[in-house]
């Protein structure tokens, strides 16, 4: 069989999704962010929701998020993501609205804006990419920083005495009545791509049909660049490092804690 | 003629907002405005209008939520005091930077920092000369009249719009707290889906089929662009300076002293015009209206039988500056002010413009 017959339509098992645009992605190759962009897109075609979706970058790697999303799309302030998607969906309630922000952005600057658009129960979702790191601006240790880890900011690896514990947001916000779904996953395998795929249609489909809370997404993710590792011992350290501090699973479901 | 009430100036621009059409009011409490968001949620606009009213979290917050209301094309727009308008700053800067129409609305209280819940004009600099990051301007009106804070309201959206800009508008405590006589103007319906794509097709309303998708961004990296984006952004400026100049001048024809002034100060000083000609000082008043663009050209346009000019302003002197650059050293220019809560009197201002200009 030739290759061309090969990508005719009809043989066809998978191909880039129209939502996402040829433009080249600006992260570091072996970064989960261009994974995370690529099934929150998935999800929207899928759902045929292109039309009435505006979603929201805020500061960090993901700044530019709108080069990559073929939909109408804001830029925000440094940690300001959930005011400004209160701010769409209040006044657009029929419209899908997203959030995509770092741990800097969602924990550090932004934990305000965060907690009280959960605590509102602001119907819209927030897709938190937690890398544990600063890494726009150069691998800086972050509020989600584990104990011990070494960042530009941390230079002898994170000391509590010092530095603070590490913030485990999620579980935070997931105690607020305003969350509908929480949950943590991860995109570094086949697997794990998947299990995030579903939890992002089922946060999309609560708000779709207005189920009544904020729907947060956590996706712990690498920054090889910043962690200073190659791209697969970059997966293999968020395994057996970040995970045992982070776990994944379902936190909240349908407005109830399962964890 | 419109629906006449007795009403606080703060109340006025509460009342304002839902007849003026707008979809979102997003604020924080502070004195001396407070009455904004509480004569919102007393009259329930969500059912007069379907305008949606919430209290945020914080400043931060409640520019942020206009921010992304307003860059969906919405009529959005928040309300505060001093403190709160300079955490406004970050937001205004990236409003300004993505040019996103919205209306905000300071009443002045004395600084800096906590200072005092007592009138004031002392963010004249932080709202004509930036407060934020980066070159950029915000249009600000001077209400000094409670029918001005209801019909400002109107004309701040009017210019957000046709200028995709910031607008302030630049009140003070004593005229957001004082009552008076106001003609309401008739209600402006809430624009339909339809109209606002058809208004702002740069909206981020949600990327159609037939359009590319609405990018709404302060941020470009590549230098030349942004250089390019900044151009823009100054030849606009350049446009609104030329055509939204607005002023009042009373008794400036035979004029031989000015005082420029602006918001209460300017009321506080109309009658002193009276305490002047009856001493037969020949005193008229410029009172500014737009504090960005300034009344340059209109002050320049008296200065053939003007003699010497005073500001007044509750501030140490900042309005003042501009008078100067509009003036140059032909003739004195000085400035009287009164700060911390305290206002002055009509005789004080005359007694000053004997001393310092007449007589000085
Ligand atoms: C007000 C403000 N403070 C600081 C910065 C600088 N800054 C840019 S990105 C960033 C950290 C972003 O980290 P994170 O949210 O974890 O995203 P990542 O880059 O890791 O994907 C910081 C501090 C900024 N742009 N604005
Ligand atoms: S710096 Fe880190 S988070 Fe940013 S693109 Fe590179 S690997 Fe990804």
């Amino acid at each position: 069989m030739r290759s061309e017959d090969i990508i005719r339509p009809e043989n066809l098992v998978y191909k880039k999704t129209p939502l996402m645009t040829d433009n080249i992605l600006s992260y570091c190759p072996g970064c989960g962010h261009g994974t995370a962009h690529r099934i929150i897109m998935e999800t929207i075609d899928e759902m045929g929701l292109q039309e009435n979706t505006i979603g929201v970058c805020p500061v960090g790697c993901s700044v530019l998020a709108y080069d990559f999303m073929n939909i109408d799309m804001q830029q925000a302030a440094h940690g300001r993501a959930p005011a400004l998607a209160t701010g769409i969906k209040r006044t657009w309630p029929h419209r899908l609205v997203f959030t995509y922000q770092g741990d800097g952005d969602l924990a550090a600057i932004g934990t305000n804006e965060t907690i009280h658009a959960c605590n509102r129960g602001e119907n819209f979702t927030i897709i938190f990419i937690n890398n544990g790191i600063y890494g726009m601006t150069g691998g800086q240790m972050a509020p989600t920083t584990l104990v011990g880890m070494k960042t530009s900011t941390s230079p002898y690896g994170r000391d509590v005495h010092r530095m603070g514990f590490p913030l485990k947001i999620t579980e935070l916000v997931a105690q607020l009545p305003g969350t509908w779904f929480v949950t943590r996953q991860a995109v570094h395998t086949p697997a794990t791509v998947r299990k995030a795929k579903k939890a992002i249609r089922t946060a999309f489909e609560a708000q779709r049909d207005n189920k009544g809370g904020t729907t947060f997404i956590e996706i712990v993710s690498n920054c090889n660049s910043g962690w200073k590792m190659r791209p697969v011992e970059s997966n293999k350290w968020m395994e057996e490092n970040m995970f045992p501090f982070y776990p994944l699973g379902d936190i909240k479901v349908e407005g109830k804690l399962v964890k | 003629m419109g629906e006449l009430r007795l009403m606080k100036g703060n109340e006025a621009i509460g009342e304002a907002a839902i007849r003026a059409g707008v979809d979102g009011y997003f604020g924080y409490p502070i004195t001396p405005q407070s009455e904004i968001i509480e004569y919102l949620m007393a009259e329930k606009p969500h059912e007069r209008t379907g305008m949606v009213v919430l209290q945020a979290e914080s400043e931060v917050a409640s520019i942020n939520m206009v921010y992304g209301a307003a860059a969906t094309g919405k009529k959005a727009m928040t309300t505060s005091s001093s403190p709160g308008v300079s955490l406004m700053m970050e937001g205004l800067s990236y409003c300004a930077g993505a040019e996103i129409p919205c209306v905000v609305v300071n009443v002045v209280r004395g600084g800096p920092g906590l200072g005092t819940i007592q009138p004031s004009q002392a963010d004249y600099f932080q709202a004509t000369k930036g407060g934020g990051h980066g070159d950029y301007r915000l249009i600000v009106l001077a209400p000094a009249s409670v029918q001005e804070m209801s019909d400002f309201v109107k004309l701040a959206f009017h210019l957000a719009f046709k200028y995709r800009n910031p607008v302030m508008i630049l009140s003070d405590g004593v005229i957001g707290q004082m009552m008076e006589k106001v003609e309401l103007f008739e209600p402006i319906p809430r624009w339909t889906e339809e109209e606002i794509t058809r208004l702002s097709p740069w909206a981020t309303t949600g990327k159609t089929k037939n359009r590319e998708r609405n990018i709404i961004t302060s941020l470009d990296l590549d230098p030349a662009r942004h250089e390019k984006h900044n151009i823009k952004l100054q030849e606009k400026y350049a446009k609104i300076v030329e055509n939204e100049v607005l002023c009042e001048k009373i008794n400036c024809d035979d004029a031989e002293y000015l005082i420029v002034a602006y918001g209460c100060s300017a009321r506080i000083a109309q009658k002193t015009l009276d305490l002047a000609r009856a001493k037969g000082i020949k005193l008229g008043l410029l009172r500014a209206i737009t504090l960005w663009p300034f009344p340059t050209k209109p002050i320049q346009e008296l200065l053939g039988h003007i003699k010497g000019i005073l500001t007044c302003e509750l501030s140490a002197g900042q309005m003042v500056e501009d008078v100067r650059l509009a003036v140059g050293n032909n003739i004195p220019v000085k400035h009287y002010g009164r700060m911390g809560g305290m206002l002055f009197t009509p005789d004080e201002i005359l007694h000053v413009l004997e001393q310092k200009i007449i007589g000085g």
